[in-house]
């Protein structure tokens, strides 16, 4: 799972870089040529113009968000939690490219004039041994870096969740107001970023916007039914057909792709030739063989989905479970569990103080549409169609 | 003009339900007692409603707030 292709090694090397390499590579991060009041400006004025968005998922303007952090001490939050079992994007980067995070860290951190900034990785994760180490390498780094471990739970890596276990200790969600950058961290203001934005940060401080534009690449987590699966390093706006060809190509007949992790949308075959960067969620792609049922896969991540509410919000606590519930019963052939499914997925969806509850809806409901005539054959002839196809 | 519009904590809410009978005009429950607001504006005739569910919340999850 941690195959590391990187024909386009722009951010992820195909070792580990130790802080000597990595300065061979990209040259020291250019932190004097962004000092000062007149230096922050212009950095976030080049990352506006490099278009840069946040790739934890949300694709929100990364300038915004460092120009929204304003008042006394600062505080840069790195995520590098990557709750989705579907991405290992953020842990390839922090295990072989940790100082292009660190730098981009540092970046950050002087942009939104920063005192203190911490790296946010799940408890137990393989990534942060090699952090440690990064850390230990870097003596001049003008603002002290913490590494906190995160309790793995899927959404105590959603902002709103770092910041209050940070601040608390108890890593559930709060909701959208107030933002991090007017209270976060013990009441500082606070930058929230995923660990694949900062890095893109330390490139882009390199090269300025127009040779970034240019030459920018994405991280994609390819899993399924391809020979190798894994993290690649891709041009932007690549078509999924494209990037699956990378990883090796198909090992079988597919049926769909499910995009953006457990809480993306289903597509099917034919429509992936779709760009992935025009699909909400973060950058993953897993493969569905013919030969397995999506209903069946979807039913499952859903019980998973489920299992991992924070149990905060009533249409999460009580709607996933009942989302799953209905899927479950969609495989035992219950007609009326689609009666059920057409009149919950919709009361669902926009209610939690996080998007936990509507990533659960958008898979379940491409799922009931991408997999209709699984759907049908499951209700009305009770049976798989995989069987069938698998039979023919 | 602005006007207003009835927002929900959804961490603060816990299914009293008392909203929907205060403001049925505006405000129904989920199955599972959770309420479901009905979008945009709140009507000015209902305004002076409005402000009574939102005055009767036994949570103060629901809210009237200026847009």
């Amino acid at each position: 799972m941690t195959t590391v292709f990187t024909p386009m090694a722009r951010t992820l090397p195909s070792h580990r870089q130790d802080l000597a390499t990595h300065t061979r590579t990209h040259g020291a991060v250019p932190l004097a040529a962004f000092a000062g009041d007149g230096g922050r400006r212009g950095f976030i004025a080049e990352v506006g113009a490099a278009d840069i968005r946040g790739r934890g998922g949300a694709g929100f303007p990364t300038a915004r968000k460092l120009a929204a952090v304003r008042g006394r001490r600062p505080v840069v939050v790195a995520n590098g939690c990557e709750g989705d079992p579907l991405s290992h994007k953020d842990k390839a980067l922090l295990t072989l490219a940790p100082h292009l995070v660190l730098d981009g860290i540092q970046l950050a951190a002087q942009a939104v004039a920063a005192t203190e900034a911490v790296l946010c990785v799940h408890q137990g994760s393989t990534a942060i041994a090699s952090a440690v180490a990064a850390l230990a390498e870097r003596r001049t780094d003008p603002v002290s870096v913490r590494i906190v471990e995160i309790p793995r739970r899927y959404v105590a890596s959603e902002e709103s969740a770092l910041v209050n276990y940070l601040t608390t200790g108890d890593a559930r969600p709060t909701g959208k107001e107030p933002r991090p950058a007017e209270r976060g961290v013990s009441g500082r203001p606070t930058l929230v970023d995923n660990v694949d934005t900062l890095a893109q940060l330390a490139l882009l401080a390199r090269t300025g916007a127009a040779t970034y534009r240019a030459s920018r690449t994405d991280l994609v987590t390819v899993t399924g039914a391809v020979r190798s699966p894994g993290v690649i390093e891709v041009q932007a706006g690549l078509r999924i057909t494209d990037l699956l060809v990378r990883a090796g190509g198909v090992t079988e007949p597919v049926s769909a792709v499910l995009a953006g992790g457990y809480g993306g949308s289903w597509l099917p075959w034919a429509a992936a030739g779709e760009h992935l960067g025009s699909l909400p969620g973060i950058a993953s792609v897993y493969v569905l063989p013919s030969s397995a049922c999506g209903l069946s896969f979807t039913a499952t991540v859903l019980a998973q989905l489920a299992d991992e509410s924070a149990r905060q919000c009533g249409p999460c606590m009580f709607g996933l479970p009942a989302l799953a519930g209905d899927f479950a019963a969609l495989l035992r052939g219950d007609a009326d569990a689609v009666t059920r499914l057409d009149r919950r997925l919709p009361l669902v969806t926009g209610r939690g103080a996080c998007a936990h509850p509507d990533g659960a809806v958008r898979l379940g409901t491409s799922a009931l549409a991408v997999f209709r005539h699984d759907v049908t054959s499951h209700v009305r002839d009770r049976q798989c169609l995989t069987r069938t196809r698998r039979a023919a | 003009m602005t006007g207003q519009r009835l927002t929900v904590d959804p961490i603060g809410c816990r299914a009293h339900g008392l909203c929907a009978e205060a403001l049925p005009e505006l405000i129904g429950l989920d199955e599972w007692g959770y309420p479901l607001l009905a979008g945009g504006l709140v009507p000015p005739d209902l305004v002076a409603e409005a402000r009574r569910a939102a005055a009767a919340c036994p949570a103060l999850a629901l809210r009237l707030r200026k847009s």
